[in-house]
């Protein structure tokens, strides 16, 4: 069976690897626009915490023989805490003046991780494996399934969604929004929002390193895994403008399938097609797909 | 009152001096020729970064790409075409500018962070056109590349001939960006990056001043990275990786935002410590770039030349 000329296989396989690849945008830039939100810096150093969340979870099965499902839990804990660690010695000083600098910051952080992780691990990759309960592939008739593929696009969409419902639709959420828009006021509610902010650094440093976990056995964990994809997501950020969580969930999956359809049509354009698509998006939108004009 | 700002300026003017002096006379004091052209060239780079961000707030994160495109163009021209170099430095040139004009006219529809993020994701669209491309090398490079007879007249071989050259194409550029910061032109550019409403609302045309800044700028990015290709005879996909990019913001930010020398000392300066500690550290120059970068915009934001001007007021003040 063929769908435009192309084994139906190869096609539905492509769609799935582009709906992977969605699945890392989409939680890459969900953890930039919470971080966005409450702290109004601009995370550049993300691509280097996901790189981290992966080594973590390599060098605990290396080492330590921890398994992946503990790593999904440890490593997020890990990163989360050196957030935190970042939040309170460095982009607290950066809240008052220009947004500039806590990108330039954050690319100085990123730059400090990429060399650190070089000299321990060097540039080539390794490599985690799939979990046992995740080996091999589902044959649905019309194509065979990687079990772990499956499972990423899964859990990204749980992770996504959780992490939208958490802050759209809880007391928590509340607060956080509240925060964003007027924190003299949320403060003197009572609500510690240092904390509050600290929290959210810490948990979108977290997001970035479960996605690191769960793109670890997929992919070769490298020092240089994350600096790439991280320009990516950015203009998957300006694509559905910053403003809106599910907007940064929808874009990130669909920039991944249009990615994977490129691949399968005309390979040579997919590593720009998101930025053609940005390009064209600005001309006709420029606030992004759900981002509001200001 | 009007007497201190002319004691500073005439100072500036002396300092000015002794470095153009220094500069003439690098070859003859023992300085690297191949070194001070290509810390030259980054300085070109960084001056034209600068007066993008700082004098029209306009923070562009690719501007490796200006650089990589013209480096590629010359090195193509020069190396099978067999082009003059100083045709092939002025069509390098000239393919930044257009690039340039391209990606502001998209660019400039965001302001602020994300005009960051776009010039970064164009600049990184580029960049991919490149690997691709068939005349690039992909991954080599165009290696190789020959300096020519400049008019045909001058063999650009020599290293001294180059280096004058090199240095002339510099003078200009860094008189021409004074030129045009001191222009009318110059005043509106940093009365948009003061206050762009009310640019707006005083009925100038804040996109189009803007758009010729970005043009302005990638051009004499292009400038520098022909230049650049005929000092070092290769142009590499290293010329346009966003690594490069956020070199040259740390250059100007290290030596001083919204000054005319910051830029170039901060281009001596990290050039001149890639040259010293890369055999030296390996790897760990990257961080230690980038624990400079943290460093500056933690506690340094004014950069070395900025922090001297403002030392120079307080001390005056008190």
């Amino acid at each position: 069976m063929e769908i435009f000329g192309i084994p139906i296989q190869a096609f539905l396989g492509q769609l799935l690897l582009g709906l992977v690849n969605g699945s890392f945008y989409a939680m890459l830039s969900l953890g930039l626009a919470v971080i966005f939100g409450l702290l109004g810096i601009v995370n550049f150093a993300h691509g280097a915490l996901y790189m981290i969340g992966a080594y973590v979870a390599f060098v605990a099965l290396d080492k330590f023989g921890i398994n992946f499902w503990f790593a999904l839990v440890i490593s997020p804990l890990v990163v989360g805490a050196l957030g935190v660690v970042i939040e309170r010695t460095l982009l607290k000083r950066l809240y008052k003046i220009d947004p500039i600098y806590g990108l330039l910051l954050t690319f100085g952080l990123a730059l400090i991780a990429e060399g650190v992780f070089r000299y321990w691990f060097d540039v080539s990759g390794q490599s985690y494996p799939v979990p046992d309960l995740l080996q091999g592939a589902t044959n649905l008739g019309f194509m065979v399934l990687p079990n772990y593929r499956a499972f990423v696009v899964f859990a990204s969409v749980v992770i996504c969604l959780s992490t939208w419902f958490v802050i759209e639709r809880t007391r928590l959420g509340a607060y956080l929004r509240a925060g964003t828009e007027n924190p003299t006021l949320v403060q003197a509610f009572g609500i510690n929002v240092p904390m509050m902010v600290m929290l959210t650094y810490g948990g979108g440093c977290g997001l970035a390193a479960l996605a690191g976990v769960l793109a670890a056995p997929i992919i070769q964990v490298t020092p240089l895994m994350g600096s790439n994809l991280i320009i990516v997501v950015f203009a998957v950020v300006v694509i559905g403008g910053m403003g809106s969580i599910l907007g940064s969930i929808l874009t990130g999956l669909a920039l991944g399938l249009i990615e994977g359809l490129t691949k399968v049509f005309y390979p040579e354009a997919s590593s720009i097609v998101v930025f053609v698509i940005m390009a064209i998006v600005l001309m006709i939108r420029p606030a992004g797909l759900f981002g509001k004009e200001k | 009152m009007s007497t201190a700002p002319d004691k500073t300026q005439k100072l500036g003017r002396v300092v000015l001096w002794i470095a153009l002096a220094l500069l003439v006379a690098a070859p003859f004091i023992g300085l690297y020729p191949v070194f001070m052209m290509k810390a030259l060239c980054y300085a070109i780079f960084a001056c034209a970064f600068n007066l993008l961000l700082g004098y029209t707030g306009l923070l562009s994160f690719g501007h490796a790409a200006y650089l990589g495109a013209a480096a590629y163009t010359t090195g193509y021209l020069v190396r099978s075409v067999g082009l003059s170099p100083e045709l092939g430095i002025i069509a390098g040139t000239l393919i930044a500018a257009l690039c340039g004009l391209v990606i502001g006219l998209i660019a400039i529809r965001r302001q602020g962070i994300y005009f960051a993020m776009v010039t970064l994701a164009m600049a990184q669209m580029i960049y991919f056109v490149f690997l691709q491309a068939p005349f690039t090398g992909g991954e080599d490079g165009l290696q190789g590349v020959p300096r020519g007879n400049l008019f045909g007249l001058f063999s650009l071989a020599n290293d001294t001939v180059l280096y004058y050259v090199v240095l002339a194409v510099f003078v200009a550029v860094f008189l021409f960006i004074i030129r045009i910061v001191h222009s009318p032109y110059g005043q509106v550019l940093k009365a948009i990056r003061e206050n762009e409403p009310r640019a707006v609302s005083l009925g100038y045309d804040v996109d189009r001043y803007k758009l010729l800044a970005f043009v302005l700028s990638t051009a004499i990015a292009g400038l520098a990275g022909s230049l650049k290709t005929l000092v070092l005879g290769f142009a590499t996909l290293n010329d346009a990786h966003w690594s490069i990019s956020g070199e040259v913001i740390l250059m100007t930010l290290l030596g001083g935002l919204g000054t005319f020398a910051g830029p170039v000392i901060g281009a001596f300066t990290i050039i001149g410590l890639q040259d010293f500690l890369s055999d030296r550290v390996g790897s760990w120059i990257n961080v230690i770039i980038g624990v400079i970068f943290v460093v500056c915009v933690v506690a340094f934001r004014k950069g070395m030349v900025g922090e001297l001007q403002a030392w120079r007021q307080r001390k005056r003040a008190g």
